[in-house]
């Protein structure tokens, strides 16, 4: 194989004879099935890991075809269309679903041009020049796979759940789509094959070892919101509320059966590995190798690169399998909060940050109309903080209130006598504590009171 | 522009639409099928489901506001997308402009903070 | 004819039929539905017409955002599954209406353009050849966008959340 270095531009796609086209669209898709039914064993291998047990480890060695087996076993269940559901849509909300996951990944960049059957070709499927939006498009039009199947049910658990995961996946979108504006601002192009290619060279250099200039570093804060709100957006844990099942048992997909629920599960796995496969070509340099591996001449050409862009997705993977075996799952309240009030305003501020900095990097002010410019951000930034709407105090009612406070003909109160134990370790602590921590209304009087 | 890049676009979009109609279409032939009169019922955890209203149901006007946050907020990303690729074009007009632009949703947002748009409670 | 015009006709067509589709059907969340289909093909005809950005943005945000936001209205009032008879009207006056105007603006499109071509300018809808002009010539219109969105919000809010 001789080394064909040569980054892809926009002017390379749309070149390919159909037989190619075909055979990539293939692969891309065999790609996406392989990845998931993977990506489904590795998590709850991962996990399995995490929680000091072994996992599935029966079917084929090491437990690989476990998911192949699941999958095969779900198209031989029973297609369940409940009484009340609106046929039409129940049937088309999981294509909706897939379609749109499947579509999303028409554009991840695997690798450099390279030669395939004497043709030269970019290892793309291909690319647009507004090819990032593409990817947002799909995750945008996904959302009615959610909202029309929980609707479509004709049951009341998933008609909630769908409402509830649409306002989150949108939610959501915002600050992932916000997260992006500084990639696009930095790289100057919405390709992804020029978004790879902006981050290539100019690494930096701390003696011996080279910091790779991938824009997760250079542009970290918009990195780690888009992480967040990546999970946020496919429903992950440890925000994924739309499946809480102490309180809407599934979600939007309760009444789904055989394979139209596996359609539904496909969509969320593949959806994983696209924003795992977007994050990488954002911020993480592509299918670029980092340093260590780059040293070697080969690394960045021919065929390697699809290694390294699927190691890359591998790790992404990790990393939200490690949050699933790390964190609990959010209350609504406290992750829309998050949404809103934390990643949404820290997205602007940063956005209006970074093109401060850049402007005043472009202009040739002098020192003085510099400080200036300074001086008037931070002045700005002192009245924004004045002006800052103050959070009100709610005023805290005791349970005794708040239970005269009922209105007539309320249901009636069951007895409010739990009793908190004290924990052991604050009991060694705290000697002199030894009354129980009562909850409840405080004149009740049926209630045990000793621990 | 030549439409040509696109191409590949559409057939993984007719492949994925062809794998999925597939799917969904052979799942009632594929499976056995038993009928039970409680199997088709709405799954309320085995109670006898409840008679949605009629009408439909009534929801939170939270989900309202949250759908109309996202256009703004969505409209505000479609305007960002352009300016931040041509920002190294534009120079200090463009910075001000934008400033302004974010400056004014971001009152608007203030002012839905203000008033408790953002809360679920 | 080339297959492009081919092509540019048939989903044309697509969007008028599934515009009627809106009106005609008598279930709301079906209307939404073909309310989608619609507006998508209104943004692949923008995509033939090489207006990328404009097609990508109709996709975002009209897609996206406003049928959710409309599917949303729906949901909260009332989206019952299967037909609702208020939604059966007499189509006579309605189709007058829109037979009529739909007529007229093709006519309009007619007389001011006739049959004359015009060839697709190449380096057309891409985001730098669009959002230049915005953000330089069209500074103004692009200001009062962030208006309309504040009042917009407000306006949400005070709606919803009722005023103090």
């Amino acid at each position: 194989m001789k080394p064909l270095a040569q980054d892809p531009t926009l002017n390379d796609f749309g070149h390919d004879p159909w037989w190619i086209v075909l055979i990539k669209v293939v692969v891309v898709f065999a790609f996406l099935v392989v990845m998931t039914l993977f990506a489904i064993w590795y998590e709850r291998r991962v996990v399995a890991r995490m929680q000091v047990r072994p996992g599935p480890n029966r079917n084929g060695p090491f437990g690989l075809l476990q998911s192949l087996a699941d999958g095969l076993k779900l198209a031989f269940k029973e297609d369940i269309m409940p009484k009340l559901a609106d046929k039409a849509v129940f049937f088309i909300a999981p294509v909706i679903s897939t379609v749109c996951a499947f579509t999303a990944f028409s554009i991840m960049p695997f690798g450099p041009v390279v030669s395939l059957f004497g043709h030269k070709t970019p290892l793309q499927l291909t690319d647009i020049p507004v090819a990032v939006l593409l990817v947002l498009a799909c995750s945008g039009l996904g959302i009615y796979g959610v909202v029309l199947g929980g609707w479509a049910s004709g049951s009341t658990y998933p008609l909630l759940g769908g409402l509830r995961s649409s306002a989150q996946m949108i939610s959501y979108e915002v600050a992932m789509g916000l997260s992006i504006v500084a990639v696009f601002m930095t790289s100057g192009t919405m390709s992804t094959s020029g978004i790879v290619a902006a981050q290539a060279g100019s690494d930096t250099h701390w003696g011996p070892i080279t910091a790779p200039s991938w824009y997760a570093i250079l542009l970290l804060p918009s990195f780690v919101i888009y992480f967040v709100s990546a999970i946020g957006e496919t429903n992950r844990a440890p925000f994924d509320l739309p499946e809480a099942e102490s309180e809407l048992v599934g979600g939007f997909h309760t009444e789904y059966s055989s394979l139209k629920f596996a359609l539904f599960f496909l969509a969320e796995y593949i959806n994983m590995v696209t924003v795992s496969a977007l994050c990488t070509t954002l911020f993480l340099g592509g299918w670029r190798a980092p340093w260590p591996i780059s040293l070697w001449a080969g690394a960045n050409s021919g065929w390697w690169p699809m290694l390294w862009f699927t190691i890359k997705i591998l790790l992404l993977l990790f990393v939200f399998v490690w949050l699933r075996g790390t964190l609990p799952r959010l209350r609504y309240d406290q992750f829309m909060r998050f949404g809103w009030k934390v990643l949404i305003p820290a997205n602007l501020i940063w956005i209006v940050a970074l093109s401060g900095i850049k402007t005043l990097q472009k202009s040739d002010w002098d020192g003085t109309k510099r400080t200036m410019v300074v001086v008037g951000v931070v002045i700005l930034l002192l009245i924004v903080a004045l002006v800052w709407p103050s959070k009100k105090e709610p005023e805290k009612l005791t349970v005794a209130d708040q239970i005269a406070a009922r209105p007539d003909g309320s249901f009636p109160l069951p007895p409010l006598d739990l009793v908190v134990p004290v924990n052991p370790r604050a009991k060694r602590i705290t000697a002199s504590r030894e009354e129980p921590v009562t909850v409840g209304a405080p004149d009740d009087s049926t209630g045990p009171k000793e621990a | 522009m030549s439409l040509s890049p696109y191409v590949p676009i559409v057939g993984l979009f007719a492949l994925a639409a062809l794998f999925a109609l597939f799917s969904v279409a052979i799942a009632p032939f594929v499976g056995p099928r038993r009928y039970n009169r409680a199997k088709l019922d709405a799954y309320e955890c085995g109670i006898e489901p409840t008679p949605q209203p009629i009408g439909g149901g009534r929801f939170p006007v939270k989900f309202y506001l949250t759908a109309m946050l996202f256009i703004v907020f969505d409209i505000e990303i479609i305007f960002l997308y352009p300016w931040a690729v041509s920002f190294n074009q534009l120079g200090v007009f463009g910075f001000i402009e934008m400033i302004l632009f974010i400056g004014t949703v971001f009152v608007a947002y203030a002012y839905v903070w203000r008033r408790g748009g953002l809360d679920w409670d | 004819m080339t297959g492009l015009d081919l092509l540019l006709a048939g989903i044309g067509l697509v969007a008028v039929g599934a515009g009627w589709a809106v009106v005609a059907t008598n279930q709301v969340v079906r209307a939404g539905l073909w309310l989608v289909v619609c507006l998508g093909a209104l943004a692949a005809e923008y995509l033939l017409l090489t207006a990328e950005l404009v097609a990508w943005t109709q996709v975002l945000i009209y897609l996206g955002a406003v049928v959710v936001l409309l599917l949303f209205a729906v949901m909260l009032t009332r989206a019952p599954i299967g037909p609702s008879p208020d939604l059966d009207r007499k189509v006579g006056p309605a189709s007058v209406v829109g037979v009529g105007v739909g007529l007229s603006l093709g006519t309009l499109f007619a007389v001011a353009y006739g049959w004359t071509k015009y060839a697709l300018p190449a380096q057309h809808g891409n985001a730098e050849t669009v959002g230049g002009p915005i953000f330089t010539s069209w500074v103004l219109p692009f200001e009062v966008v962030s208006i309309l969105l504040l009042s917009a919000l407000v306006g949400a809010v005070v709606v919803s959340r009722g005023a103090k």
